[in-house]
């Protein structure tokens, strides 16, 4: 108890470099989400909808790579932005973009797998009456998304949780430089390592309490709009 | 005109099991045409494949025209409705049947006063009863003037109250020269509004007369079983 009460005392000293790591954090994190999600959505939209050879594979493979390992995926995302790799040119390796990259493709699985999985739902519902009317194929899938939008929000939610949550990735393509990539998760690690657990243990808990915040945020808009909308 | 529709020979079955088996027919313009039968015997199939919502295993289904599709509104057992105020319901269907932006709102608050919904066009559809969502869902085929109308068992979950407005707005579709076409098992709602039967047993049309005459004289012993309400098994 003393441990966590003197963690979270040394991490308000830290006032202006812990906001800092904190606004990277969310920065790196929500847009990484946003990314997912304008791909995401569209992705499980159109495998809830469309009916084509190979769609059962895809679903399989799309929900195995929700538990897509984030050291794999900074690997990779290294690989392909080191010097020598085919992105190399683009300078991003140890930038706040590569972590972007990274955690886009780490979410984005999970995203559209878990939208699949809603709209289509939705869409055993709906099928009938929007064929009916005339909507198909893409008109379809926007009114689905549209409509399922409460459901989406806890879609949306989860890649949050993995995004906030993950350390692999932006550890290996972002290096936890200091004032330039250094993030909630990787600067836990670093003061695990360095030994400054009271520090580490204080970051931890207010990581937990942003993530916490941003979800009953989210849960309660989706009430509210649930109520309106039914 | 895109009546009248012709069915030859046409076959559904879903899973190898059999559930329309070689049905022709001709649904011409005028008379309202009820589609009458048990559970089981095939109707909302039937009405799905006039509509185009299935394809026939086997046989064809034709329209007089072309591009029928516009011409023709459903409304089924349970009302979908969109996460969407009432009006917007309406507005949804008239913007995919491309009526132009600026004259949807007031189409769309027409066809909800043709069906007393008028009041009610700000709320979420979602959270009207079932009776005023069914008739949204008759607005929503209302603003589209369609020639045919399919109806699936309209009233099946419906209180004695709303079924009444349900079928007065249906005698309405009729009055403006909309060609009904209903599958119900309810048969004095079969006599209040339909002008002809077509009775469905087993996936095939054993029968089909004028009103009056299906339920005075029924040629066929499992269609008097059903009017007289007799289980066909004993």
């Amino acid at each position: 108890m003393g441990a966590i009460g003197e963690g979270l005392q040394r991490v308000f000293q830290l006032d202006a470099e812990l906001w800092r790591i904190v606004a990277l954090s969310l920065e790196v994190s929500l847009s990484a989400v946003l990314l997912a999600t304008a791909l995401g959505l569209p992705l499980g939209a159109l495998l809830a909808v469309k009916r084509f050879a190979g769609r059962r594979g895809v679903i399989v493979v799309l929900n195995a790579l929700m538990g897509l390992p984030p050291v794999v995926v900074g690997l990779l995302i290294y690989l392909l932005l080191s010097r020598a790799g085919p992105l190399g040119a683009l300078g991003l390796l140890f930038t706040p973009g590569a972590m972007v990259l990274a955690q886009t493709v780490l979410v984005l699985p999970i995203i559209a797998a878990l939208a699949r999985q809603a709209l289509e739902d939705a869409w055993r519902e709906y099928e009938e009456q929007l064929r009916s009317l005339g909507a198909e194929g893409v008109s379809a899938a926007l009114t689905l998304i549209w409509d399922a939008r409460f459901s989406l929000v806890t879609a949306v939610l989860a890649g949050l949780g993995r995004a906030a949550a993950e350390v692999g990735a932006v550890m290996i393509v972002g290096g936890n430089i200091d004032g330039v990539t250094r993030v909630m998760t990787t600067a836990i690690a670093l003061e695990t390592s360095k030994g400054d657990l009271p520090l580490a243990l204080g970051l931890g808990f207010v990581l937990i309490a942003i993530v916490l915040a941003l979800n009953a945020a989210a849960q309660l808009v989706r009430d509210a709009a649930q109520r309106r909308f039914g | 005109m895109i009546l009248p529709l012709t069915l030859e020979d046409v076959a559904y079955a879903s899973g190898g099991q059999p559930i329309i088996r070689g049905v022709s027919l001709a649904i011409e313009a005028g008379p309202s045409t009820i589609i009458l039968g048990a559970n089981g015997a095939g109707k909302s199939v039937l009405m799905r494949l006039m509509h185009g919502l299935l394809a026939p295993t086997a046989g064809v289904i034709r329209w007089r025209e072309s591009g029928a599709r516009r011409c023709q509104a459903m409304v089924f057992q349970r009302p979908v409705m969109l996460r969407r105020s009432a009006l917007a319901n309406v507005t949804y269907a008239l913007e995919l049947a491309g009526v132009p932006a600026a004259e949807r709102e007031r189409q769309a608050l027409a066809a909800l006063e043709e069906v007393g919904l008028g009041q009610l066009a700000a709320r979420p559809a979602r959270v009207l009863s079932g009776g005023e969502q069914q008739r949204l869902a008759l607005a929503r085929a209302w603003a589209l003037h369609p020639e045919v109308l399919f109806l699936d068992e309209p009233t099946a979950n419906l209180d004695p109250g709303a079924t009444r407005e349900i079928e007065s707005v249906i005698r309405a579709f009729d009055a403006a020269g909309t060609k009904i076409v209903m599958a119900t098992h309810n048969l004095g709602q079969a006599r209040r509004l339909g002008d002809e039967v077509i009775y469905l047993h087993g996936g095939r049309v054993l029968e089909r007369a004028a009103i009056g005459q299906f339920f005075a004289r029924p040629s066929s012993a499992e269609a008097a079983a059903f009017i007289k309400g007799e289980v066909p098994w004993t």
